[in-house]
């Protein structure tokens, strides 16, 4: 017996599958904005002299970055549900990929401000900056120049993550696949269509990753 | 209806845990296998073989590992295969390992000074001598530390084999979930057991790295 394709059901359904991928956008571009807040604050902490602190910030990388992402999501879903506040679908979905990403964010930052040289602190100083603007224009940017590649490829995993949200019935790409699977049986024709979308939605991301970098770091042309 | 105390949920997550570990050695295995072969492709000195592997990479890095599974599951059995949850979730996580363990590899292998190369070849060796007497040898020792920290993320990855039914620790805790409706607890135990599991990893790959730099 040969197996006869048909993507037939695809072309027909496009419109759900498009809503798919602008929930999967949606959330992977609000939780990137998130997490990053969290990673910049989460480095501070982690560098502090404070002891408690920075033992705060490690314990919360440490807890995220060595247990599963599904775990996180039931956990924040059922589990934060069963106790108080009833958290829709969506909002667990957003709150577990933020915290996620947020601890990797963290790491990645903190990596790239301590390879920021005291040297030119001293010198920022010395121009007469605030503490503020020190913190800002001198560490905190070139800081993301040097981890600009490890961030936004964890940035490309924070979007293919967010397919697992679907165990939720979040309505983003991979929840929409699995509903036209279970009503038209054509298995392999969905998630080989889903596997493109993703694949070209990480390549366009990569893409747009390299043409910011161009503009956002003019400076790095100078070192 | 006989009831479940804390302790009993425990230990019944920690025996489920045994399909997590067994998982993570098969995928590990196996895709180390694979990902040296695709290593050995993407440096290869013939072009097709490169553009195979690099297009591999590519793909597999491009897709979520849940779609893997899925594929792997309801996609095979068009072939008129039919595959369990066992074989499908090996062959899913198989397939991102390699992927990752090859990129993983083939940088090691990059980061050897291109010197060594032309050395070994100035003393007139062939290219399987340069490869495994001059170049693996040192590329190895770069690639330890990574390689077990992507482990990790095998164990992390096989939480996802249980959308497909493959009942392993994060299935178990759902199915202990409907049965004692205490989510709160049974996925803090079972985020405590991957802990368990993962932590150590990412600690022995972190001293390893200190102590194998050069």
């Amino acid at each position: 017996m040969t197996y006869r394709f048909q993507f037939q059901v695809i072309w027909e359904n496009w419109d759900l599958l498009l809503e798919g991928v602008g929930l999967t956008l949606q959330l992977s571009a609000l939780a990137i904005v998130l997490g990053l807040a969290i990673g910049v604050v989460g480095a501070l902490c982690r560098i502090s002299d404070n002891g408690y602190l920075s033992m705060l910030a490690t314990a919360y990388v440490e807890a995220i970055r060595n247990t599963p992402f599904l775990v996180q999501l039931l956990f924040i879903f059922f589990g934060i549900s069963s106790l108080g506040p009833r958290l829709g679908s969506f909002q667990a979905a957003l709150l577990a990929l933020t915290i996620n990403f947020g601890a990797y964010a963290t790491e990645i930052i903190r990596a790239g401000i301590q390879s920021v040289e005291q040297s030119q602190i001293e010198a920022g100083m010395s121009l007469g900056l605030n503490r503020r603007q020190v913190f800002r224009l001198v560490v905190l940017k070139p800081a993301v120049a040097t981890v600009y590649p490890a961030l936004t490829s964890q940035m490309v995993l924070l979007l293919l993550l967010s397919s697992v949200v679907s165990q939720i019935s979040t309505r983003e790409l991979t929840f929409m696949g699995n509903f036209l699977r279970s009503r038209t049986f054509r298995d392999f024709e969905v998630y080989i269509t889903l596997a493109l979308i993703y694949v070209i939605l990480a390549l366009g991301f990569k893409l747009l990753a390299q043409l910011c970098h161009r503009r956002l770091f003019v400076f790095t042309r100078y070192i | 209806m006989r009831d479940f105390s804390h302790l009993d949920i425990v230990f019944a997550l920690l025996w489920a845990a045994r399909w997590t570990l067994l998982l993570s050695i098969i995928a590990f295995v196996c895709g180390g296998a694979v990902g040296f072969l695709l290593m050995l492709m993407r440096i290869s000195p013939l072009r097709p073989l490169r553009y195979i592997s690099w297009a591999y990479l590519e793909i597999v890095q491009g897709t979520p590992l849940l779609i893997q599974f899925l594929l792997a599951f309801f996609g095979i059995s068009i072939l008129g295969i039919e595959i369990s949850p066992w074989m499908s979730a090996a062959l899913a996580l198989t397939t991102f390992t390699s992927a990752f363990l090859g990129d993983i590899w083939r940088g090691s292998v990059d980061s050897i000074p291109v010197g060594q190369w032309e050395a070994s070849k100035a003393l007139s060796m062939t290219y399987a001598q340069q490869l495994g007497l001059v170049i693996l040898p040192q590329a190895v020792r770069r690639s330890i530390a990574p390689t077990v920290g992507f482990l990790v993320q095998v164990v992390k990855g096989t939480s996802l084999a249980s959308a497909i039914g493959f009942v392993e620790l994060a299935r178990s805790a759902t199915n202990i979930t409907n049965v004692t409706f205490e989510p709160f607890f049974v996925y803090l135990v079972t985020a405590v057991v991957y802990f368990g599991i993962c932590f150590p990893i990412s600690v022995f790959s972190r001293k390893l790295e200190k102590s194998l730099a050069y």
